[in-house]
């Protein structure tokens, strides 16, 4: 489906769904936190959504807010969209995970717990995956500050 | 009676630790597998001994500064990735790169691919325990980085690419030096099929071994090679073709078995289609400029860039959120080890642990990119 179409067919089939302005190639379309898991089963098993392949999953830092960001795409019909879904709070973020419908989330969301700290409700393995247990702290956040390890420019 | 039986053999799962130093990890990954015997109960990778944390470097850096950091990404695609960013600020800047660059840049690209792939069949084969194809491997490999140390100084990490375009023009003995490649590694490259694709002790240690479905290599986000392999078409380069891979003809290579082999033999065919691509581009490689000239200080538009690229291993993908300044707001590097390291787990479980060397191999892991 090009761009226009997708944006139609979304926005017919699931009518809570908003789509921000935002200057990019992809399609973005924003999804309530509590309709999270609804709207991904939905996009994985809509014969003509498909969307199976996540490549990427991450988050956004912003002044007052988390976000987190779902790059998908469809193997079979080659169209993308880019799914996003605010956290609402910075202090401690959570978001249900996605790693039932995508397992490659897995990895991905334990990433951005570790380098975020948006936790991911019903996770399997939940921990750090590149720094050690034992660090304080998340490194990608905006305002994070470490005396020892941060190079100033 | 039978009840006696299984409670005295009654096995007992155990822990073992592979890595972080041991010679197939290439690198330094750290393996905690689960195992019942020998077989393969749980594959937990551990990671994070070479993370640098090169996207929050790259809030800090500027666009131009951001390409020197990818090479040190995926060492063996260092072109692939330099290039990536390159096509981020260029689709910001709206710019549109002469023709000259894009024929340059898909010529090294693809002769980047196949000293990747040639460092990788060596090294898959000396996993396994055959020394000769590490030699034969690299004996290939030093044309490669001789050509590229003449054209810019750099044998591994380049740098050769600027945002609008390259950083000087090729020599004048480029061409003739990489026809003269061609013409020795078409020789040659059957001889690593004579080596490896046809003896039956690789065939045994490979055949079956490792299986992962279409639909777990799309579920489990395995690009490259690697998926192509069980038959997933994902080449970036045919779905969505950038610099001149819209001017060449080439097959994508796909196989549906799904196994250590097929993996194999994907690699062993994109060398042959990596050959046709040089040989279709090295002859008509227009003249013109090698760049466009871009301000001193980029500042991309305020916006969401996504691009992305076929390396060695699969697709990289460049997410970068601007929000007007001369550094980006986020810049996130998808990059394909990471997730093709996601499926080891479902690949490996139920085999032998002498398979996991087989299994990692031809995944063809590199830890930096895994780890950025």
């Amino acid at each position: 489906m090009k761009r226009e179409e997708l944006q139609q067919y979304l926005s017919d089939k699931f009518g809570t769904l908003v789509f921000p302005e935002i200057a990019a190639e992809i399609l973005n379309s924003e999804v309530k936190k509590e309709e999270l898991i609804t709207f991904c089963n939905f996009l994985k098993a809509d014969e003509h959504l498909h969307f199976d392949f996540l490549a990427s999953l991450t988050a956004l830092d912003w002044p007052e807010d988390m976000e987190v960001i779902y790059h998908l795409r469809s193997s079979e019909y080659g169209h993308e969209l880019v799914l996003r879904v605010k956290t609402g709070e910075r202090q401690d973020p959570k978001v249900d995970t996605v790693c039932r419908i995508w397992p490659t989330a897995e990895f991905h969301e334990r990433e951005v717990f570790d380098l975020f700290g948006i936790r991911f409700n019903d996770h399997p393995d939940l921990r750090r995956i590149f720094l050690e247990d034992d660090w304080v702290g998340f490194p990608m956040r905006k305002d994070y500050e470490d005396e020892i390890n941060m190079v100033e420019l | 009676m039978s009840e006696v039986l299984e409670q005295q053999f009654k096995s007992q799962e155990y822990f073992i630790n592979m890595g972080p130093q041991h010679p197939s990890t290439h690198g330094v990954l750290r393996l905690m597998l689960t195992l019942d015997g020998e077989i393969i109960k749980k594959v937990e990778p551990h990671l994070g001994y070479i993370h640098r944390s090169i996207e929050k470097m790259c809030e800090k850096d500027s666009y131009q500064q951001i390409v020197h950091l990818t090479d040190r990404m995926d060492y063996l695609s260092c072109h692939i990735n330099n290039e990536a960013v390159c096509m981020v600020v260029e689709k910001g800047l709206e710019i549109e790169i002469p023709d000259r660059v894009k024929y340059i840049r898909t010529i090294i690209d693809e002769l980047t691919r196949l000293s990747s792939h040639q460092l990788w069949w060596g090294v898959m084969g000396m996993d396994l325990g055959a020394i000769t194809t590490f030699l034969y491997g690299f004996r290939d490999r030093e044309i490669i980085t001789d050509i590229f140390e003449e054209m810019c100084g750099a044998r591994l990490t380049m740098n050769y690419n600027i945002p609008g375009g390259l950083m000087f023009d090729i020599p004048p003995t480029f061409q003739k030096r990489v026809k003269d490649f061609i013409v020795h590694f078409k020789k040659k490259l059957p001889e690593y099929d004579e080596l490896l694709s046809e003896n039956i002790i690789f065939k045994n240690r490979t055949k079956g071994i490792g299986y992962l479905s279409k639909e777990d290599a799309i579920a489990y986000g395995v690009t490259g090679p690697s998926a192509r392999a069980s038959g997933f078409a994902c080449d970036v380069r045919k779905q969505k073709p950038y610099a001149a891979y819209d001017k060449v003809n080439f097959n994508e290579a796909l196989d549906t078995a799904g196994d250590c082999f097929a993996r194999y033999k994907m690699r062993i065919q994109e060398m042959w289609e990596s050959l046709s691509i040089i040989e279709q581009l090295i002859e008509n490689i227009p003249e013109g400029d090698i760049q466009v000239k871009t301000k001193a200080v980029i500042k991309l538009p305020v916006g969401e860039f996504y691009e992305r690229v076929e390396t060695a291993r699969g697709e990289l993908g460049i997410y970068c959120v601007s929000d007007g300044k001369k550094n980006p707001y986020r810049f996130k590097f998808r990059s394909p080890g990471f997730s093709n390291l996601s499926a080891l787990d479902k690949m490996s479980r139920g085999s032998k642990i002498a398979d996991l060397v087989a299994i990692m191999s031809t995944l063809d892991l590199v830890i930096p990119d895994i780890d950025r």
